[in-house]
């Protein structure tokens, strides 16, 4: 009887219930939930960890904390951005949207896919805790650059294992991207009838797969450096500490692209969608998304001309970094020619990806700036390097993932959120985000030093600018977190469509909210043609 | 003709922008070498270079976002799906326009590592957190740290004003002297961990790393005093310690060196015990 009964309710809706669900979860829906709202709550940790260094550097002299301490901020906001809220959003995203968008009933490797969310809350309780340990946090910059980095206290050996999760956990995300999209299209999806999100990502996960075990090696010979008497980057046993940097920027330029790339999708899903118009050059698109991905390989050193690099080097690393422009410029021409003739309306998705598309391309001109090697000299290491790469963080990845879950959200509640508020939280954001980091370029150029707690009177102004849009871009994200959680509670009734837009993915097909299980029977795309050949 | 006028004012507040820059609070100085200057120049000549493509591709976006909007009516071309031409065409002019500027990105470049035959060799040692100084050849050398009055305001709460305090944190108690129109050399090397030694006037900066000795140069071609900081992430007081640099005339600067030397033996003994207490902590490390 009782079986019949479970039987009976065995419908597309059907919960596990209580704890159970989500400390055990297998669905990809659960899953990508809890990595957005870890993603969340590590944003607006870091973020209040970002206020603290606004805070500080509202006016010269120090005034609330410590060096050491300012140190430990620095760090570790960026640490926590790019691990704890940037990332996880990412595969958050992924796990709601790509099982969705290929027409396959979850991911492709549901227990690994729950490992990989529950080691997160884990590496960042282990990376949080080294605050309480003898010589506080880690405070060696993000980059963790040996000797610097093997003067810390207890809290060493925290961050590195912190950092070995968290890769860990990186790469089993990545992993289950790859094997759904290669193995879980609905019959007839091609490669290149894909969404552009499933392909940014895919190219994601096959850089993380490369670079992650590659930081893990690095983050592993500090520890036997301070622990084990190696000598990997000590001078004093034979050791090269610039070797530490070559190793570690093989890792972080290609993750830079990681944590852009996915915006890049999604920002080609919504263009289109919302100037009801096909996406302009989708074959260039991915061409291009993959040529970024091959150069990320080979433009590392530009993070180090100032290391003393044989002169053939920094002429190999400033030209192939110039040659990033190329790529980049093929997709900002696209996303124009998306619009052009086309019919364009502008909802909260759509204002967002313009803002990106404005604010990314102001990082790009940055960086094509920082790679003229002879300039990089004066730029390195300033605030005009602080400006650049948080114009293509924060507008460009950050507005990317609050882009996406505009778009999406309706898709996840199956209720429409608060239009005005969202619009509000819009304007706030766009206006302050500007307000905090335009200002920066002038500092950097100025002679202002990144990472450090006070500095000297000619730059007051441009820092008091630069925190008070720091304060107000804080504090509007506060208004996202209502305008989410308003709409997960209520609000008018979404469509399955959602957009009075030009969709093609398969996952407007689907009821909003999303049914618990869906495509359990996949869609048959055979013969259909795409929109954008 | 109102358009020439117009071109030519446009003309003149493009021409005056550089000039109006110099040692504004929002752009990168002119300095005072000729390398300085040429990076200044390779420096706006991709300002402007940024400024004309943002002005075409943000032009078209603000063009499409006013004209193609549905609530003027726009009907979206359902056929504009790709052009290999104008593909073709936004993917060669980048290619051209970043020829363009490599090539005296190029030879700047060659000029700025061409440290032959310097006059004058200085090395320079990173610690945490100050500088160490040495004329090479003469005996002369000195640390280098934080003013006074910059390290009593800068503490905690001092109750200080930095803005009271001459120079804050760009102050030092001694400064490197070095004479005018002349080559100068610097060695560059880490006591602990790496420092960068940078001095935006001369646009010199090079980081100073344990076991390792970087070399750079500078032709300061202007009497004056010159201040610059640490640039790579050292640790507590890494915002701390400052460089100064005393550009003097080449009379001046062969009398500061007499009085250093004279200096340097008079307090013989007391220097070699120094030298070999640094010997036995840099042992120890």
């Amino acid at each position: 009887m009782a079986h019949a009964d479970t039987h009976d309710h065995h419908d597309h809706d059907h919960k596990p219930t209580g704890i159970g669900r989500w400390l055990f979860a297998t669905n990809h829906k659960d899953i990508g939930t809890m990595y957005l709202l870890f993603a969340l709550m590590m944003f607006f940790l870091g973020g209040a960890m970002a206020l603290g260094i606004r805070l500080e550097l509202f006016k010269p002299g120090m005034q609330w904390f410590d060096p050491a301490f300012y140190n430990s901020l620095v760090t570790n906001h960026a640490l926590i951005m790019i691990f704890g809220a940037v990332m996880p959003a990412w595969v958050g995203l992924a796990n709601w949207m790509i099982p969705l968008q290929v027409g396959a009933p979850d991911m492709a490797l549901p227990r690994m896919n729950n490992y990989s969310f529950w080691i997160m809350p884990f590496a960042f309780t282990l990376l949080l805790s080294s605050f309480f340990t003898a010589g506080g946090g880690p405070a060696g910059g993000w980059t963790l650059y040996p000797p610097l980095s093997l003067q810390a206290g207890d809290s060493f050996p925290l961050t590195i294992f912190a950092i070995h999760m968290m890769g860990i956990s990186s790469i089993m995300g990545a992993i289950n991207v790859i094997v759904t999209i290669m193995n879980m299209r609905a019959p007839g999806m091609t490669l290149l009838k894909l969404p552009l999100f499933c392909w940014t990502w895919l190219i994601t996960a096959y850089l993380l797969i490369a670079v992650m075990p590659v930081l893990a090696g690095a983050v592993t010979m500090l520890l036997t450096d301070h622990y084990f008497g190696t000598s990997f980057f000590n001078p004093a046993g034979g050791g090269d500490p610039v070797m530490f940097q070559h190793i570690f920027w093989f890792f972080g330029h290609p993750e830079v692209y990681i944590l852009i790339l996915p915006a890049f999708g999604i920002v080609s899903e919504i263009i289109p969608a919302f100037s009801r118009k096909p996406l302009f050059g989708y074959d260039a698109m991915v061409y291009a998304s993959a040529s970024i991905a091959f150069l990320s390989f080979i433009v590392w050193a530009h993070h180090m001309f100032t290391v003393g690099m044989p002169l053939a080097g920094q002429m190999f690393f400033m030209m192939s970094t110039m040659l990033i422009a190329i790529p980049t410029g093929v997709k900002v021409f696209n996303w124009t020619a998306t619009m052009w003739r086309g019919s364009i309306t502008f909802e909260p998705p759509m204002l967002f990806a313009l803002a990106f598309l404005f604010l990314f391309t102001i990082g790009g001109f940055s960086g094509l700036m920082l790679a003229i090697a002879p300039a990089d000299f004066q730029y390195q290491d300033t605030y005009f390097v602080v400006a650049h790469f948080h114009y293509v963080l924060v507008p460009g990845a950050v507005f990317g993932i609050m882009a996406g879950v505009y778009y999406w959200l309706p898709k996840w509640t199956g209720h429409m959120y608060s239009m005005s508020l969202a619009k509000w939280h819009f304007w706030l954001s766009t206006i302050s985000v500007n307000v905090l980091f335009f200002p920066q370029h002038f500092l950097g150029l100025a002679g202002m030093p990144r990472r450090i707690p006070d500095y000297s009177t000619q730059f007051t102004d441009w820092n008091m600018v630069s925190s008070i849009g720091g304060f107000v871009f804080g504090f509007s994200q506060l208004l996202f977190v209502y305008v989410v959680w308003q709409c997960a509670r209520g609000g008018a009734k979404a469509t399955d469509k959602v957009w009075d837009g030009q969709m093609t993915g398969l996952e407007w097909t689907v009821p909003s909210p999303a049914p618990y299980h869906s495509f359990t029977d996949a869609p048959d795309l055979t013969g259909v043609p795409d929109s954008h050949h | 003709m109102l358009n020439r006028k117009v071109l030519s004012a446009l003309g003149g507040i493009l021409a005056a922008l550089p000039a109006f820059a110099y040692e504004s609070s929002y752009n990168m100085p002119v300095g005072v070498t000729d390398i300085s200057r040429e990076v200044h120049g390779l420096h706006m000549m991709m300002f402007w270079v940024c400024v004309a493509i943002a002005t075409a591709v943000f032009g078209v976006m603000i063009y499409s976002i006013m004209t193609f909007r549905k609530s003027k009516g726009a009907v979206a071309d359902q056929t504009l799906l790709h052009s290999t031409k104008v593909e073709v065409i936004w993917t060669v002019i980048p290619v051209l326009i970043l020829i363009a500027v490599a090539v005296p990105s190029a030879k700047t470049l060659v000029r700025m590592e061409d440290t032959r035959n310097a006059e004058v060799s200085i090395k320079i040692t990173g610690y945490q957190w100050k500088w160490q100084y040495e004329y090479l050849g003469t005996g002369v050398s000195f640390y280098s740290t934080l003013a006074g009055s910059s390290n009593e305001a800068r503490q905690l709460n001092s109750g200080v004003d930095p803005h009271s305090v001459k120079d804050y944190l760009l102050e030092v108690d001694r400064p490197v002297v070095v004479p005018v129109d002349t080559k100068i050399r610097v060695l560059l090397t880490g006591n602990d961990v790496i420092h960068s030694w940078w001095m935006p006037d001369f646009a010199v900066k090079k980081d100073a790393i344990p076991g390792f000795i970087n070399e750079a140069w500078f032709k300061a071609n202007k009497i004056g005093h010159y201040t610059g900081q640490c640039t790579e992430l050292c640790g507590r007081d890494h915002g701390f310690m400052p460089i100064a640099v005393d550009v003097v005339s080449k009379e001046d600067y062969a009398k500061w060196l007499a009085a250093q030397q004279e200096a340097a033996k008079a307090s013989a003994p007391a220097a070699t015990t120094a030298a070999n207490s640094a010997a036995s902590a840099s042992a120890t490390l």
